[in-house]
């Protein structure tokens, strides 16, 4: 074979050349495959937003609902519970949220627009299972240092009432905050997007 | 009349010579023990899990409103639905035992070693291969645990530095576990896999075939031949290994048929009871577990539990899982002992493996137990010893004193 290839440049670089297209045509062809597996225009349009009357939701209480296929938790914290999120701030990985996605308006220590009122996508940053919502004070099965907030029961990660991650936990960031506005005194708007402001 | 039909056929398919090349003349070292029947037992299983696929895809709808119903319909109103089912779910946990004790014994002897290295790779490749299909199959019937199961394993891919959200998008094909991913996994697990399994065992059986059988003593049997060039220690493959085999699967196939008639779910362990409710994106189950055989890698994920670099503890667990998998494909070049069966290796070797069975077990035992402090800390010792295994290979094989293999088995 390659006795013959050296008889003449000529056909050395047709077979190089040959070989070149043939990678080439590979790629080219290898492309609409590759990309047909990668999320399509239907599944990235951003779902009509969706509207939450939270007046109904008892002081304390959470509730869950859909939003996009993700579990959007809405809960209302009391007094007691806001005051107390700065006293464990020590223990928090990411007490100010540097490292973890939320809209603007919600990178603050209550992590929400209205203090009260705490919006989050209900999926653990670790590996996305669900957390459970545990608000009471020092359960027996999470110890004296807990405050009330989020266990995920998968690989134990925790979370405090403000959705910030306990150090030493295997998840890396703070509960992730969707985008949200409140259009009324008490009905919340979740989905909603900067560009469609002013439409 | 006959003989001159397939004299015929072999002049134009040399099916005779193939068949007498891999069954009558086909000489396999005499001293095989128990052990030896597992790789048989596996192409027994492939088998059954293929013909219990077409059936049960006759009958499967991979869409999310209708995944969980479909499953129900096999099982209640598809005439033996039910038992074709437990054959299907049965025979994955039934494999995997099997592939098990199959690379257990390649272990044991040094099958993996010179010159049997493709044997090993090609193997190696075939386990990475059922894990991918028993993976694509476990969410297919759309339960809780196939959901969320999915969430967890797929999201392993975010955990990549930059690009991770990305892939992890591109393997789901959403931004979560959606239908999108259920039909491509069902696409995956009853084409694209079995495909690639049925190529691999080819390439698997071949290589094995060329440089012929290892054998418990590690005695290579080409180098005693008679004066016809027939090894010695050896028998052909048809008829003493093929009743031999023949045997020992009745006898496997009776122990399957009683699993799949009395305990079908085998107390949770080949059906999780979590996956008898339909998914629920709204809610993870409480003790979210990876079937046994997925356990001792599950267990080495979760044992990473603080940042290192700078960069956060998962992706630390997820690359240790990986790692733990892909150093089993490096065993022909770990290991320099100049013997191939643990039975005349050293002290060292015997005890190291010892360790190493014993840590693999604890890990699985710790991958299926919910998160606690004790559980982390076994699996953390154990992945340690798992790790140290393969890492301190080349050294405790090369140094130790071995003892004389003989010439003849």
């Amino acid at each position: 074979m390659s006795r013959h290839l050296k008889q003449s440049s000529r056909r050395r670089f047709l077979v190089g050349a040959t070989g070149v297209m043939g990678a080439a045509g590979v790629v080219g062809v290898a492309t609409p495959f590759v990309c047909s597996l990668a999320p399509n225009e239907k599944a990235k349009q951003v779902r009509a937003p969706i509207k939450v009357d939270v007046s109904k939701i008892e002081v304390g209480a959470m509730v869950t609902v859909a939003w996009n296929g993700l579990p959007i938790w809405i809960l209302k914290r009391d007094k007691q519970s806001l005051l107390s999120l700065k006293k464990h701030e020590a223990l928090l990985a990411d007490p100010d949220s540097i490292d973890s996605i939320q809209p603007k308006n919600t990178k603050n220590t209550f992590r929400s627009v209205r203090s009260d009122i705490a919006v989050y996508i209900g999926l653990c940053t670790h590996l996305g299972c669900t957390p459970k919502y545990r608000p009471e004070l020092s359960p027996i099965d999470l110890g004296e240092n807990w405050h009330g907030g989020f266990f995920c029961p998968c690989h134990g990660s925790k979370f405090d009432l403000a959705g910030r991650v306990y150090k030493n936990v295997p998840a890396p960031t703070n509960l992730e905050i969707p985008p949200y506005r409140f259009i009324d005194n008490d009905l919340l708007e979740i989905g909603y997007r900067e560009e469609s402001e002013g439409v | 009349m006959f003989n001159a039909l397939m004299n015929w056929f072999d002049q134009r398919l040399p099916i005779l010579s193939f068949l007498r090349k891999h069954l009558s003349c086909y000489f396999v070292p005499k001293n095989l023990n128990f052990l030896y029947v597992f790789g048989i037992f596996a192409l027994v299983m492939c088998f059954s899990q293929l013909i219990t696929g077409i059936w049960l895809a006759m009958s499967y709808t991979p869409t999310t409103s209708e995944a969980f119903e479909s499953i129900q319909y096999i099982m209640r109103d598809v005439n033996f639905g039910w038992l074709i089912r437990h054959m299907h779910t049965t025979g994955a946990s039934f494999l995997f035992a099997i592939l098990y004790v199959h690379i257990f014994k390649a272990m044991l002897y040094g099958s993996y070693q010179k010159p049997r290295e493709l044997v090993w790779l090609f193997g190696w490749l075939l386990f990475a291969l059922f894990s991918a299909e028993a993976f694509t199959g476990y969410l297919l019937p759309w339960g809780q645990m196939s959901y969320w199961g999915a969430q967890v394993i797929t999201s392993l891919f975010e955990v990549i530095p930059f690009v991770g959200d990305s892939i992890a998008q591109w393997v789901r094909g959403d931004y979560t576990v959606s239908e999108i991913t259920l039909k491509r996994f069902f696409a995956l697990h009853v084409i694209g896999f079995p495909v690639l399994i049925g190529l691999l065992l080819f390439l698997h059986i071949s290589s094995l075939h060329h440089v012929g059988s290892n054998n418990p003593k590690g005695v290579d049997i080409a180098l005693k031949l008679d004066g016809k060039g027939k090894p010695l220690d050896a028998i052909p493959f048809h008829p003493y290994y093929t009743v031999k085999d023949l045997f020992y699967v009745l006898l496997m196939l009776g122990l399957f048929a009683a699993v799949v008639l009395y305990v079908p779910d085998f107390w949770g362990y080949f059906i999780e009871s979590d996956n008898a409710l339909p998914a629920n994106i709204l809610s993870t189950p409480d003790h979210i577990a990876p079937l046994w055989y997925f356990a001792p890698f599950y267990s080495i994920l979760r044992a990473v539990t603080y940042p290192l670099f700078g960069i956060e503890a998962r992706f630390w667990g997820a690359m240790l899982m990986y790692l733990s998998i892909f150093l089993l494909a490096l065993l022909p070049w770990l290991d320099r002992s100049p013997v191939k069966s643990l039975r005349y290796k050293g002290k060292v070797s015997k005890f190291m493996f010892g360790l190493f069975v014993i840590s693999f077990v604890s890990l699985g035992v710790c991958g299926v137990m919910a998160m606690n402090a004790t559980a982390l800390f076994i699996a953390q010792v154990s992945s340690l010893i798992y790790f140290s295994y393969f890492l301190l290979m080349p050294w405790f094989t090369k140094f130790e004193q071995c003892q004389n293999v003989p010439d003849r088995v």
